[in-house]
């Protein structure tokens, strides 16, 4: 257990390093980049949990396509590329109070309500129990996510779409 | 290890989310700051599941990436048109509908 411990503890310092320098940094390309570092750290994350599919479907879903899609967004609108500043708007005090305020309510939730819980690792969750469910129990949600993609991506056509 | 230190991570990068959302006026990093939201939800989502025992905390994990997927594309052909129609993507001069 030692050595997960370690492990969660430099994935952490990254993500969250990388999340403040994500909203904070004057450099949209930039900014892409330290999503995709906080990304492959909640793969680890996923990993450390025992969930390997889902890291990889976190791996080529958010890293490989969503990333992507946001830097040909950057770049499709013309973004300050540069450091030219000008990201902010003029309520980050509001901005720090609530996010503080978020962060206070939910640690002092989960503080409460999970105090020294741990998760035993009993039994490893393979895949296929995963897909099983999937196709199982929840196959309709399964098929309405299905509809919902269709739909959104004919959506996405239209609107992005020259007459 | 504990539960707890996941779920912990996960409302750290919730409130940078929630941080980002109010604080940047260019519409493709809002977007940005709302995938780092949905990602803390997806830590919860798999803690849990380990925590519990149960394959649920992965299927709904998969179910919000896929979500996730379909918002970015829309959000991104939304902030397209809106950078046509406007020439700028700057969220805080949208403010056509305000009385």
């Amino acid at each position: 257990m030692v050595a997960q411990n370690v492990v969660f503890g430099v994935l952490a310092l990254v993500m969250v390093v990388a999340g403040f320098r994500l909203v904070t940094t004057q450099n949209v390309v930039r900014a892409a980049l330290f999503l995709a570092i906080v990304l492959a750290g909640v793969a680890g994350i996923f990993v450390l949990l025992l969930a390997e599919f889902v890291a990889w479907v976190q791996v080529l879903v958010y890293i490989g396509a969503i990333v992507v899609l946001l830097l040909f967004g950057v770049m499709l609108t013309r973004a300050p590329t540069g450091r030219e500043g000008g990201l902010d708007n003029d309520q980050r005090g509001v901005g720090v109070l609530v996010a503080a305020s978020v962060l206070a309510a939910l640690a002092a939730v989960l503080v409460d309500a999970f105090g020294d819980d741990k998760i035993a690792f009993t039994r490893v969750q393979r895949t296929a129990e995963v897909s099983d469910s999937i196709f199982g129990t929840y196959v309709v949600p399964f098929e309405v996510a299905s509809v919902l993609l269709l739909a959104a991506l004919v959506g996405a056509v239209a609107l992005a779409r020259r007459d | 290890m504990y539960l707890n230190q996941f779920l912990l991570l996960a409302a750290v990068l919730f409130s940078l989310g929630v941080y980002g959302v109010l604080a940047r006026k260019n519409g493709v990093l809002v977007l940005m700051s709302i995938e780092l939201m949905l990602n803390a939800v997806n830590i919860n989502l798999v803690a849990f599941g380990a925590f519990r025992d149960t394959v649920a905390g992965q299927v709904f994990a998969l179910f919000v990436i896929a979500i996730a997927a379909a918002e970015v594309g829309v959000g991104l052909a939304i902030i397209l048109l809106i950078f046509r129609n406007r020439a700028s993507i700057d969220i805080d001069h949208l403010d056509s509908m305000k009385g």
